[in-house]
């Protein structure tokens, strides 16, 4: 596992952190639904179904402490967006955050954009540590003093106080969307982004609500000839005119902005051909692209299906030029995870910083590492029972079928209700923040 | 990797000859005996699984309510489960005189706060 670039040995990661309750008995509420670092890795967001957004500072590296770095501890928390009803359909427009992402620190506060299924807020976190003391017509405890009895003037001066963080919603961009966003991704010219619906792409400027130009469309003019939605969609990290989308049927699109307004059509199609004598009735479903994720670097990009993770070079759009199985074993489940509806699962995927090793999720609470150089793959448990400080978290094994090892789990023993879905990796270091269904785990290598 | 998928295969190809011998000869992949399976539990799915009715389900995710009223009464009888009562306000400054925004307390947050949190 390289991290600042080492060999596959270096890394051996352990137990941070975990956030959250430990009872069973989790309120819907609670359920994470987003994780995202910031741009430096000092600030670590996450989204919950309840609308709240709760961000974790890491604490400034000690010398006294030279064993693991900084520890992550509430920042900020505030209720991002709250239940709505849509009057025209008399639909409820959960509050839940879709995505969180953070904008480049431009100055002294931190801003981010949250979405939930129609409505996206730019929030401004700033912190105040000084208040002023001493106001002539104020009380300290802010009534207002009789005008009669002020006999003498001071000058008000600033005095230090606890440190306050405060989060205020500086715009609202609502009523774009039809369909329920599904990302939203800051353009790298900072002054854009899109966001995406089932099947529309806009593009908004961050000091303007009242309007978002649509960039891509792919409704048909008769709904009963859908075959495709958008299920992600990025911008590129560099080039502010690229971005992609990703489809239900497994396909990605690349569009250049500088080449039509409207981008409906592509400028690259991505696509894995199929073995025709493979198809099933699964097959469209198990393709479907549930995340899309640029490499650092720009040169490549992720995708995540049900089944895999598929690293694709931007230059060859006929097959991607790495493929990692993720839970193959599952192939032979599909019937029954068709019934409870776990196929429909949307699992995320993220690079590490230098863009070597990619990690996504899995059932039981697992979570699988692919170490790209050298072609190896890593399997590891977020539980409250490696839960100890600074352990090693140690590797786990599915068994698919015949001869079940000690230590090994086998298929029909995997719980297909803690599916890991959302995992953050820092963007220089390797620490990572692992969400189970409502605990944050955050997980560190071994530092000597 | 291969070592992964070749375990997957044995087993399934083993099940299938020893537990339904009444299907073919041929090696089947695991996807199309779930495939069978399924088709054998749900006859009438259609063919078209991925087509506009999954989609259009998709599109129109999250409950329908009759109106709005039916919308702020499920509401309601959700919040009486979720919420813990609420802590008896200090009412120090209301009562003897109008009170001004300088003058109450902080507005408590109507909502729990997130777990992650405490």
């Amino acid at each position: 596992m390289a991290g600042a670039g080492g060999g596959s040995n270096d890394v051996q990661w352990c137990f941070s952190q975990v956030k959250g309750a430990i009872d069973d008995d989790v309120a819907e509420a609670d359920i994470i639904s987003t994780v995202e670092f910031n741009h430096s890795g000092e600030l670590l967001a996450t989204g919950d179904k309840g609308g709240r957004v709760v961000i974790f500072q890491q604490e400034q590296e000690t010398k006294g402490q030279p064993h693991s770095r900084g520890e992550y501890n509430v920042y900020s928390t505030f209720q991002s967006h709250e239940p709505e009803f849509d009057y025209l359909k008399s639909l409820e427009i959960e509050e839940k955050i879709n995505k969180i992402r953070w904008l480049p620190q431009k100055n002294a506060a931190q801003f981010l954009l949250s979405t939930n299924d129609k409505t996206i807020k730019l929030w401004k976190i700033s912190e105040r540590d000084k208040r002023p003391e001493g106001y002539n017509l104020k009380e300290e405890d802010g009534r207002y003093r009789d005008p009669s009895t002020v006999t003498t003037l001071r000058v008000p001066v600033f005095r230090p106080m606890d440190l306050m963080v405060e989060a205020s919603p500086r715009r609202v961009f609502a009523n774009a969307h039809t369909y329920h966003i599904n990302s939203i991704s800051v353009n790298s010219d900072y002054e854009t982004y899109l966001s995406a619906d089932d099947l529309r792409i806009n593009l908004w400027h961050l000091e303007i609500t009242d309007r978002s130009f649509n960039i891509v469309d792919i409704k048909p003019a008769n709904m009963e000839e859908l075959t495709e939605v958008i299920t992600a969609a990025e911008f590129h990290p560099n080039q502010c005119n690229t971005l992609v989308y990703s489809s239900s049927k497994g396909t990605i699109r690349l569009c250049d902005m500088r080449a039509a307004a409207l981008c409906d059509k592509h400028s690259k199609l991505f696509e894995e051909p199929e073995d025709p004598s493979n198809r099933s009735f699964f097959s469209e479903i198990i393709s479907s692209i549930s995340d899309v994720k640029f490499s650092h670097n720009g040169r490549y990009m992720m995708t995540r299906d049900y089944l895999s993770v598929k690293i694709w070079d931007l230059n060859m759009e006929n097959r991607p030029v790495e493929t990692y199985q993720v839970h193959e074993y599952l192939r032979s489940k599909l019937c029954s995870l068709y019934e409870n509806d776990c196929i429909f699962d949307k699992f995320e995927c993220c690079w590490n910083g230098n863009d070597s090793v990619v990690m996504t999720g899995s059932y039981n609470n697992f979570f699988r590492m692919f170490e790209r150089g050298h072609r190896r793959d890593l399997t590891l448990e977020a539980s409250r029972e490696s839960s100890k400080p600074r352990a090693v978290l140690k590797p786990r094994k599915v068994c698919a079928g015949g001869k079940r090892k000690k230590d090994e789990i086998s298929v029909d023993s995997l719980d297909f209700n803690k599916k890991i879905l959302h995992t953050a990796w820092h963007p220089q270091d390797n620490i990572i923040a692992v969400a189970t269904t409502n605990n944050l785990y955050i997980f560190q290598d071994k530092m000597n | 990797m291969s070592e992964e998928v070749e375990e997957t295969k044995t087993p399934e190809e083993a099940s299938t000859e020893e537990q339904k011998p009444e299907m073919d000869d041929k090696v089947i992949s695991p996807e199309k005996a779930q495939e069978a399976e399924l088709k054998a539990r749900y006859p009438n799915l259609g063919s078209k699984p991925g087509g506009s009715d999954l989609l259009r389900k998709r599109l129109q995710k999250g409950q329908k309510y009759f109106d709005s009223g039916d919308y702020n009464m499920a509401k309601a009888k959700m919040k009486n489960k979720q919420l813990p009562t609420a802590a008896a306000e200090k009412t120090e400054i209301t009562g003897d005189h109008i009170p001004t925004p300088q003058d109450l307390p902080q507005r408590k947050t109507s909502l729990v706060a997130s777990k992650l949190a405490g």
